[in-house]
């Protein structure tokens, strides 16, 4: 089997390669840097001991996407599981003052990761096989002031899988959409958190698992869940009012 | 954040980066704003080497990616945040071992250039830089550098045993050593006092690896009493036995974490002469051979995490020196016996050859570990007449262990400090690489 991490400089899709390599799957890693995904196929490679290629891929190259997937296909074989890991959070009042921030957020996490995964699902459909993981996000579940343009891009491409799950089912594709909370990478270094930050290590045993049990959607940790349905909960005149 | 070696003293903050790609490195350097910067990985030296007080630190622990290895040699190139337990675990099943490891599993390979480590094989081959044939580093100008024995040899001598003061390993290459699996053979023999070690010592040059606890509480007679081991890598495939530490963690479970047993007054002379005494009468007179697996032959600490913290909250200090004659080792375990303050775990063995010159640690003679709980200024005084002990003798202090020394006794233990700054000055002239102990030692620009 062959896994495709898009991504694969970012802890999660990294931890998520090691993961599935640990039972042995080929592993292709994609990142705009082909040296540094190189560097995490051959890390991959070596420590266990599977057949693993690096390559260059930028979301926003829209017109590259299709061919990628081939020259990833012709490298490792066809896809059997594409996780799509990518994604940007620049400073939401930043981007408020200059909109060419919020729109490449808008672009990458959303329309660039669209991209893919329907380049990656034309083949699996044929194919009649195969595993898109989507990683969203929780910030996704509801707008703030603090993150929209970041949330709105993240729950947009939640919606996104969610369609996409409806069209593939019948083809036995599966879709699963990743909520993670916090999660131990650059994105979140230096926070200070009320709720616990995780490895990326427990967020990829947990997806891989969630994956190979044939999930539709999940939140990782799961107690995000719990909390997310709270926020969820909090009716529009009263959350409009919280400073989130 | 607030960062400390692994005695926990002193405690620097120090603004902390964390790259995940070399890309975010060079980021980090060039985003320190005129701030000075040093790379702190697993933080297994003792004192102030990996702490920059004030200043920037690089975590390196993501930079942990291997890269290349040739299975017909043995040559194995990794990032510098790669620990010696990751390769200890992916290549001893493939027959293959780190050339030089130090009492813990748990540093990087960066770390162990950074110190030039040495290990219990010292005196038949070196230490670990004897091993490292290339590194690829990130100077103070933000170029990536690549230096070996023949392309600016001058910043590769530097940089082994260079403390971090030279700039960031990013990547290095190690000749990892043939092994035939996890076994060591290895024989322990009760010794009784300082001369019957230095028998023993002389007479075991064949075993690639020597090491000697020793009971730094006894006095008299029994002065220099302890275990003296010695072992090498199992020639082919056995079955080992489970050493004394894996039997114990075994029993303490999940209890095996010294931040449980944390307090400032549960090591004290008392329970660390009942704790040595035991461990020397435990210990069947004359020889005992086993087969023991290289977890507890090398890195019995390791069963136990966190052992550090049974020091209390005061942290503890290690001194650990190298003299020329046997001597002034007798001298120093008087001077230490004749206190109230005891050292709780010691180690003594014999180094061979030297092989470095600049700020590396290791040259023939006798080196001795002691580690005291930090009783505060007596044992600042007690540690200062043994480097008084130990410059006159032509000794010096290991700077990976060093929380204190002051600079007219490191510059008479390390006379070629000058030569191995010119260097460093000449890759860093605006001092931009510095550390707490480079700057009390007087090594950085400005200080
Ligand atoms: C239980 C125990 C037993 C030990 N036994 C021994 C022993 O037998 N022999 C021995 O020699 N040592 C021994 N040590 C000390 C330890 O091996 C060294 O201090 C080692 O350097 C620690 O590595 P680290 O990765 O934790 O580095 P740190 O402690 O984080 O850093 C050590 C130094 O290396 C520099 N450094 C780290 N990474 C880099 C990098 N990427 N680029 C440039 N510089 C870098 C740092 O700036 C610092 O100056 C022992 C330590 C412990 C805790
Ligand atoms: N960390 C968290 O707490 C958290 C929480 C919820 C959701 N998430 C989501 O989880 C995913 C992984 O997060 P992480 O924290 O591991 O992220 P990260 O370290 O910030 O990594 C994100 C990766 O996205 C890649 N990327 C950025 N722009 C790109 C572009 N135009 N084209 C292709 N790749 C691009 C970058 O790789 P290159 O620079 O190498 O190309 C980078 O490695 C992201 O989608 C993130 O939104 C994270």
């Amino acid at each position: 089997m062959s896994v495709l991490l898009l991504g694969a400089t970012s802890p999660i899709a990294e931890a998520i390669g090691h993961r599935y390599a640990s039972q042995g799957h080929a592993i292709y890693a994609a990142s705009r840097d082909a040296d540094e995904a190189e560097a995490v196929a051959s890390d991959i490679a070596l420590r266990h001991d599977v057949e693993a290629a690096g390559g260059h891929f930028d979301a926003l190259e829209f017109d590259r996407h299709d061919d990628f997937v081939d020259e990833v296909e012709s490298a490792v074989g066809p896809v059997d599981v594409a996780v799509v890991a990518f994604g940007v959070m620049p400073d939401q009042k930043e981007s408020q003052e200059n909109f060419k921030l919020a729109r490449r957020t808008i672009e990458v996490n959303y329309t660039g990761a669209a991209s893919l995964c329907e380049a990656l699902a034309r083949r699996m459909i044929d194919r009649e096989t195969g595993a898109i993981v989507g990683i969203s996000s929780v910030a996704g579940d509801r707008g703030r002031q603090s993150n929209y343009f970041y949330g709105s891009a993240k729950g947009a491409f939640r919606l996104y899988l969610q369609g996409l799950r409806n069209r593939c089912f019948e083809h036995d594709v599966q879709v699963l959409c990743v909520k993670p909370g916090f999660v131990d990478t650059p994105m979140t270094f230096g926070m200070e958190t009320a709720i616990p930050i995780v490895s990326p290590e427990d967020v990829a045993d947990s997806v891989v698992r969630a994956q190979q049990k044939g999930k539709d959607t999940m939140y990782v940790p799961w107690f995000w869940a719990w909390i997310m349905l709270i926020i969820k909960s909090i009716p529009e005149p009263i959350f409009k009012r919280l400073s989130l | 954040m607030e960062l400390s070696g692994w005695g926990r003293y002193p405690v620097h903050g120090a603004r902390c980066a964390r790259p995940e790609t070399r890309g975010d490195l060079q980021q980090a350097l060039a985003e320190r704003n005129g701030d000075s910067i040093l790379a702190h990985a697993a933080g297994r030296s003792y004192g102030d080497a990996a702490l920059n007080e004030d200043g920037r630190a690089v975590l390196t622990e993501r930079l942990d990616r291997m890269l290349e290895f040739d299975p017909e040699t043995g040559w194995l190139r990794v990032e510098a945040g790669v620990t010696l337990k990751e390769i200890i675990d992916i290549f001893v099943p493939r027959g293959w071992f780190p050339p030089v490891v130090p009492g813990t599993q748990y540093v990087t390979v960066g770390g162990a250039v950074g110190c030039n480590i040495h290990g219990k094989n010292h005196h038949q081959v070196g230490s670990f830089g004897d091993h490292v044939r290339r590194l690829e580093m990130l100077t103070a100008s933000g170029d990536i550098v690549t230096c070996d024995r023949d392309n600016h040899p001058e910043l590769f001598w530097a940089t082994v045993g260079g403390m971090g003061l030279t700039g960031i390993i990013l990547s290095l290459e190690v000749q990892l050593e043939p092994v035939a699996g996890p076994a060591i053979e290895m024989e322990s023999i009760r010794v009784e006092n300082l001369d019957e070690f230095f028998e023993v010592s002389a007479e075991s040059g064949d075993f690639t690896h020597t090491v000697s606890w020793i009971d730094c509480v006894a006095s008299g007679s029994n002065l220099g009493r302890g275990v003296f081991m010695r072992g090498r890598h199992a020639s082919e495939e056995v079955e080992w036995s489970p050493g004394p530490m894996e039997k114990l963690a075994k029993t303490l479970k999940s209890a095996a974490d010294g931040r449980l047993f944390e307090s400032n007054w549960l090591l004290n002379r008392a329970t660390m002469r009942i704790g040595n005494a035991a461990y020397f009468h435990k210990e069947p007179k004359g020889k005992t051979e086993q087969i023991v697996h290289y977890e507890p032959f090398f890195f019995p600490l390791d069963a136990i995490d966190h052992w550090n913290h049974i020091y209390g909250s005061r942290g503890f200090l290690q001194y650990q020196c190298v003299v020329p004659e046997r001597e002034a080792i007798r001298e120093i375990l008087e001077e230490v016996t004749a206190t109230s303050m005891a050292s709780f775990l010691s180690v003594i063995k014999e180094f061979g050859p030297r092989t470095h010159t600049g700020l590396s640690f290791p040259e023939p003679g006798i080196t001795l570990a002691l580690d005291f709980p930090n009783y505060g200024e007596p044992l600042m005084e007690l540690l200062d007449r043994l480097d008084a002990i130990v410059a006159t003798a032509g000794g010096r202090v290991y700077l990976g262990k060093d929380a204190r020394l002051d600079r007219q006794s490191f510059r008479k233990m390390y006379p070629e400090w000058e030569e191995w700054r010119d260097v460093r000055d000449e890759w860093d002239p605006d001092g931009v690489f510095q550390s707490s102990l480079g700057r009390r030692l007087g090594l950085v620009k400005g200080s």
